[in-house]
């Protein structure tokens, strides 16, 4: 144990070393130099705003029906208009940004687990695990990831649940990939090798000199998979897959209002539209702006 | 290149063999009794027992996947229940309309992106690479489905230059006998010009609809491969013997720069079969993408399966022609293979 600690101090400059000083002043020189990521966090910032507090600030009770103002075009009361029961859509989009949000985030945060973990644990030991989870990887992509998906949510039925369930499954070839090639890179690694010559088990390697450290290149791989999972999820629901139609959501809002767009009322899928792209847009800019942050060298 | 045909083929079985075990996993070991999903949200528990013994749900897991497969080789994806039709018939029928419109998007995505991504690296950091920048990521983030509303509510509400987003023709137009499916073809064939103009008529919106979307990364990869090939050796060799740039970058320069873009196909193969799926079903348009939408909504599981399976096998396929067409451009490859 003496000995290991003798070389912990030296390992942990090295981990540190490419976040260490200046991980602020390294964000406010990516921020200022392109003014796009800025943008894209400011959006972000509106985003989770809105799925805080969305259904606190909303005018309007999104699901409540009023005959009398159905499918009024953009007012000052109704900003973005009515739909064809009178519901207020300004409301209803501002209320379903927890929903989406949610069902990206815990499908990526899931994906990220399991396929990291796999991937980690693939590239670490090699052998047969490699061999199960590249065959697994291969199998995916082997399908068309939106039909795969479509595919999951039929046979686990028809719920959010099985939402996140598919978007990460389809999203597992990706993490797995990136964790396994990370993760057999640093194998060998010289930190590596002395934290095992201190006599640390191989688990303990794995978890403490391995996963640490390809965690960076992770988190930029979550980023740029975000605005992927909230459209594939959208997608999903406009297709009346796993969001039941009076909740609040932008895919199906999208669906309900496609039918009237041939008549010209077009603010009923109009708006949860663009909703849903400028939070893809956003997530797309963000991700690059976190890959330029962690990982310059990836840079296109 | 028949050896490099042959190889190609033996490296898509397992692939093929992983296809038929996840459809088959899909239906029979996920939670849920597969017998009720086969009967129909209507069905009495005396039917669903007939059903399931019909399935051969009854019978060990091994068993149950040997007679899967047997009826695979058949053709046999079973029945529809909103169709009454055997499965593999309803997709025969629909598949042509879902494959013109892909490659016609596909195409269309092409004519654009590989010019606009060969210029864009020619002309780095010019207004072109700008425009390039913008598509590339401003492309990604449309969602297909929105795009293509869009698209009708300007096209069709606002100038009315196109028709109504139903289906592939007039409803009184009359179709052209079938020979390969493809409207557009059989239409000529028939002579028939007023049906062949108005069959494109109701292509065009969502054939750009695809278009739009996966022009983005081809766009990017090609501007990316092509700056990376502008600055090899070879192409300084090229310019220094005196070639014209014209040929410098259209012979030399591009044929190497497609072959990345050429990988990159496979990936956009994938994105496009999915969005098939949901441009079909803001255009009416009566492909196997539509005919699964409507199976999914009545919770016909057979369709849905078939479905699956057929655009699986297909991208498998889409998969190996790529890998041919890769050892066509690159003839290193051929003599490896």
């Amino acid at each position: 144990m003496s000995e290991s600690s003798g070389v912990q101090p030296a390992l942990r400059v090295r981990q540190q070393a490419p976040s260490s000083p200046g991980l602020w002043t390294h964000g406010v020189h990516i921020i200022a130099e392109n003014p796009v990521t800025g943008l894209a966090f400011g959006l972000f910032t509106l985003i989770v705003f809105a799925a805080l507090f969305g259904p606190m600030i909303a005018p309007f009770d999104p699901l409540a029906s009023n005959t009398a103002e159905a499918l009024k075009g953009p007012t000052r009361v109704h900003w973005f208009g009515t739909d064809q029961l009178g519901r207020d859509i300004f409301s209803r989009v501002l209320v379903a940004t927890r929903l989406d949000f949610t069902i990206a985030i815990a499908s990526v945060a899931l994906v990220f687990f399991l396929g990291g973990l796999a991937g980690v644990t693939a590239g670490y030991f090699g052998g047969w695990v490699d061999k199960l989870v590249g065959r697994i990887a291969d199998t995916i992509m082997a399908f068309p990831l939106f039909v795969l998906a479509m595919g999951i949510v039929a046979a686990l039925g028809n719920s959010v649940t099985n939402i996140i369930i598919a978007t990460a499954i389809i999203n597992f070839p990706l993490y797995a990939r990136v964790a396994r090639a990370e993760a057999n890179v640093r194998r060998e690694a010289g930190f590596v090798q002395a934290a095992r010559l201190a006599g640390n088990s191989e688990w303990r390697l794995l978890l403490t000199q391995i996963v640490p450290n390809i965690m960076p290149i992770m988190a930029v791989q979550m980023s740029l998979t975000m605005g992927y999972a909230i459209l594939n999820a959208a997608g999903l629901s406009f297709i009346g897959l796993g969001v039941r139609p009076p909740t609040p959501e932008w895919g199906i809002m999208v669906a309900e209002g496609a039918s009237f767009i041939v008549s010209g009322e077009w603010w009923i899928a109009f708006f949860p539209g663009l909703a849903l792209m400028i939070a893809v847009f956003c997530f797309n800019l963000l991700g690059d702006g976190v890959r330029d942050l962690i990982d310059p060298q990836r840079r296109t | 290149m028949l050896r490099l045909i042959g190889a190609r083929l033996l490296t898509t079985i397992p692939s093929i063999i992983g296809v038929i075990i996840v459809t088959f996993l899909l239906t029979r070991v996920l939670p849920g009794d597969t017998a009720a999903y086969f009967a129909g949200p209507t069905a009495s528990p005396k039917a669903i027992a007939e059903i399931r013994s019909k399935l051969g749900l009854d019978q060990p897991l091994p068993q149950q996947f040997a007679s899967y497969v047997a009826a695979l080789v058949k053709g046999d994806l079973g029945q529809s229940l909103t169709t009454g039709q055997p499965v593999t018939r309803d997709i025969a029928a629909r598949l042509p309309a879902s494959a013109e419109l892909t490659l016609c998007g596909l195409l269309l995505a092409m004519s654009v992106a590989l010019p606009l991504g060969v210029l864009a690296a020619v002309r780095q950091g010019s207004w072109i690479d700008h425009l390039c920048r913008i598509i590339a990521t401003a492309g990604v983030s449309l969602p297909v489905f929105f795009t293509g509303l869009l698209l009708v509510f300007v096209f069709y509400f606002i100038l009315g230059w196109s028709p109504a987003p139903l289906g592939r023709l007039d409803v009184f137009l009359s179709e052209p006998p079938r020979v390969t499916g493809f409207l557009l073809i059989d239409t000529l064939l028939a002579g028939d010009f007023p049906a062949f103009r108005a069959a494109i008529a109701q292509l065009i919106l969502p054939a750009v609809t695809l278009g739009i979307f996966s022009l983005a990364p081809i766009t990017r990869m090609t501007r990316a491969s092509m700056l990376a090939v502008l600055g090899a050796d070879f192409v300084r060799t090229a310019r220094a013997s005196g070639l014209s740039s014209g040929k410098v970058i259209g012979v030399y320069a591009f044929r190497n720069a497609m072959l990345p873009v050429v990988t990159t196909l496979g990936m956009v193969f994938s994105f496009l079969l999915g969005a098939n799926v949901l441009v079909e079903k803001v255009f009416a348009w009566p492909g196997i993408g539509s005919y699964a939408v409507e199976a999914l909504i009545a919770s016909d599981y057979a369709p849905i399966q078939g479905f699956v399976l057929t655009m699986a096998v297909m991208y498998v396929m889409l998969n190996l022609l790529i890998d041919l067409l890769y050892g066509f451009i690159d003839p290193r490859v051929r003599l490896e293979g």
